[in-house]
């Protein structure tokens, strides 16, 4: 019993992370229905900024707590800035393209930045050694249940920027612009909405997000390198589908579900089949429930 | 129309998941005036620090030689060509090597997978391959069973490996009950871990949980839940260092004290860097050689080593700088730079004195010689004891 509540836990966190990248994927979906493939490896981006900017800002703030925040800001700053570019120059010149180029345009950035991360005067190969943020010692450690502090800090983190994300497009004027702009993209710009600044946004903040998953991820697994955002954000976009892509608060529950269901897989079953599940879930609910589990029904006009 | 999109958009992501490989081929000009020797090693990736770290040893060993006057009155010229740490592009590099750079002899690769993937290029293509550090027992044989003609290797084999990590856990650990952690993706680990439990088992010890998981993947805290409702005195890990770090790290975490225990794949810098260094303040793992032998042979190498690149040499350095020498030694031998008399001077190479120990190539076209156990202390390796085959 209490080897399930831990696999409970592992797996829980575990999709708290996954949760901060899915919501990257399906804001940028409601509002321009389109897959931003990028996405993954912006997370990748956001993993190096903490790497190379940990040793200067603990030169100023010394190793705790403070400084671990300012990591975390600091890789939300550059990767909400690296999104926002990466729409300006790559999707908005094909905003009135076929959505399959804009897909394809979205493999190329994230081709992109894999293989440039991997020069040796960018990222370079091989793996490298993400700073310890936050010393690593168990918060809670009975018998049989034990409970990382680093799995505090994601669950604390990760809960209240899903909580603030939740405000921001509910109660701010330009929440409500978002999501008038996932109803119906030009309708929301004739009633005056600039559309562009909002997609802008959408692509800062679901970047942003992506950036602190990367910092929660890296500071869980401080191994990095440029291909580590493949997989998560494979299964952050298998997650988003999973709840509804489009729907935020499918996106976390879809995390949860697939990060849980990882876990149990490795632990209970056998880990090598640990990735086929999660890609298992994709195909089953693409043939079953193709909306998501949250996600509304209904034609789309095209 | 937009399930559509969605479907091809997941197909897409499968396939961008396969990976797509690079090459880098370095197009230098053949000269006949030199010995061309070729290597294949993980220069990027997963692996990094082996192959860079088996490239600083061969280069010494080149310096040393071409110094000296070279071989056979000819410079040594060597052609490295980067493994990635993966399996497709080291065929690519092997085929290179002996198809359009026509080497006499080829050393690497570090990891038995990539070895063997590079085994029946060097078969078909008669050039030898030399291994300074894979184990796995079938790096030197085909599937069959049969020795391979061209494929030798510097190290011990895995049986020895696995034997001799058991025989200290029952030994000197005086452990009952321990749990294995094996990497399934990896013929090395999952050598290692065979030959440990048939040794272990046979010793009156028990397994009391065998876990895997994959290379390259991050989170270990399921498999090591189910590992720490067993109890175990020590946990047998027997993958490499990039994989190793993360464990202990969430292993410790999880609230597991009991000490890992491993095999050469551990030896890195990278090991111990950040949190890893007090997860794995006193674990155990076996490897070819310590910096902290005094036999003149290694002194004298550690002192050429650090006054080339101003650090101490790890055991794949070692191993690659006796892996060129060797070569250098059966060519002078046999008076001729061919693979066939390469592989003939090989396979009756016997009381070699290496830095890694005296070596004699067996019939299979192993190494028989000793292994040293090493304990982590303050993030430096200390060395514990030395097992004789």
């Amino acid at each position: 019993m209490e080897e399930f509540l831990q696999q409970v836990i592992n797996g829980l966190s575990l999709g708290a992370i996954y949760a901060l990248i899915a919501l990257g994927y399906t804001m940028i979906y409601g509002v321009l229905r389109f897959i931003n493939f990028a996405h993954g490896d912006v997370f990748m981006v956001g993993a190096y900024i903490g790497f190379f900017i940990y040793p200067l800002l603990s030169e100023s703030l010394g190793t705790g707590y403070l400084t671990a925040f300012a990591v975390l800001l600091a890789a939300m700053l550059g990767c909400g800035l690296l999104g926002v570019t990466i729409e300006f120059l790559a999707y908005r010149p094909l905003r009135n393209r076929p959505k399959l180029t804009v897909l394809i345009t979205a493999i190329g950035v994230s081709l992109f930045l894999e293989y440039t991360g991997q020069i040796d005067f960018v990222f370079g190969a091989d793996y490298k050694t993400y700073p310890t943020l936050v010393e690593r010692s168990a918060v809670f450690s009975g018998s049989g249940l034990s409970l990382g502090s680093d799995q505090v800090i994601v669950f604390v983190v990760a809960i209240v920027l899903m909580l603030l994300l939740r405000v921001l497009v509910m109660k701010t004027k330009i929440g409500i612009a978002m999501r008038a702009l996932s109803m119906n993209l030009s309708a929301a710009s004739l009633m005056g909405i600039n559309t562009n600044r909002v997609i802008s946004f959408t692509f800062f903040i679901g970047s942003a997000l992506a950036g602190a998953g990367a910092t929660l991820y890296a500071m869980s697994y401080p191994k990095i390198n440029p291909l580590m955002g493949v997989l998560p954000g494979l299964k952050a976009f298998v997650a988003a589908v999973l709840g509804g892509i489009g729907n935020i608060p499918g996106a976390v529950f879809g995390s949860f579900f697939i990060g849980t269901a990882e876990t149990m897989t490795a632990g209970y079953i056998s880990p090598t089949f640990r990735d086929a599940i999660v890609f298992g879930i994709l195909i089953l609910i693409l043939i079953f429930k193709p909306s998501g589990l949250l996600g509304k029904g209904g034609v789309e006009k095209v | 129309m937009n399930l559509r999109l969605l479907t091809t958009a997941a197909a897409i992501a499968l396939f961008t998941l396969a990976g797509c490989s690079k090459s880098d081929s370095g197009d230098k000009p053949t000269e006949a005036a030199t010995i061309k020797i070729g290597q294949i090693a993980s220069m990027t990736g997963k692996e990094a620090t082996f192959g860079q770290q088996v490239d600083d040893g061969i280069k010494l060993a080149i310096e040393e030689i071409n110094n000296a006057g070279g071989l056979l009155g000819k410079k040594v010229e060597l052609i490295t060509e980067d493994t990635q740490s993966q399996t497709p592009p080291t065929k690519t590099a092997m085929e290179k090597l002996v198809s359009k750079d026509q080497v006499v002899a080829v050393i690497g690769e570090v990891a038995s997978s990539r070895s063997m993937a590079a085994a029946p290029i060097a078969e078909r293509g008669k050039v030898t391959l030399l291994s300074p550090a894979s184990t796995n027992s079938n790096v030197t044989l085909d599937k069959d069973g049969k020795t391979l003609g061209y494929v030798y290797r510097i190290c011990f084999i895995d049986p020895f490996q696995g034997t001799v990590m058991a025989k200290f856990a029952s030994e000197n650990l005086k452990a009952k009950n321990i749990a294995v952690l094996k990497d399934n993706a990896n013929d090395y680990s999952v050598g290692l871990a065979k030959n440990f439990t048939e040794t272990f088992t046979k010793n009156g010890g028990t397994i009391v949980e065998e876990q895997a998981y994959e290379g390259g993947q991050t989170d270990f805290k399921a498999q090591l839940t189910a590992i720490k409702a067993k109890n175990p005195e020590a946990i047998f890990v027997p993958g490499y260092y990039t994989e190793v770090s993360l464990i202990a790290q969430q292993a410790r975490e999880l609230g597991i004290k009991a000490p890992l225990l491993g095999g050469d794949g551990w030896d890195s810098p990278v090991l111990t860097q950040g949190a890893a260094k007090e997860a794995l303040e006193g674990s155990f793992f076996s490897n070819h050689y310590s910096e902290q032998d005094t036999s003149a042979v290694v002194l004298e190498f550690i002192k050429r080593f650090k006054a080339k690149y101003n650090e101490t040499p790890g055991a794949m350095s070692a191993l690659g700088y006796d892996a060129m020498n060797i070569i250098a030694k059966v060519i002078k031998d046999g008076g001729k730079a061919d693979a066939e008399s390469i592989a003939k001077g090989l396979a009756t190479l016997k009381d070699y004195p290496g830095v890694t120990g005296k070596i004699t190539i067996d019939a299979q076209h192993n190494a028989n010689k000793p292994a040293v156990v090493l304990q982590i202390k303050d993030g430096k390796y200390s060395y514990y004891s030395t097992i004789a085959p």
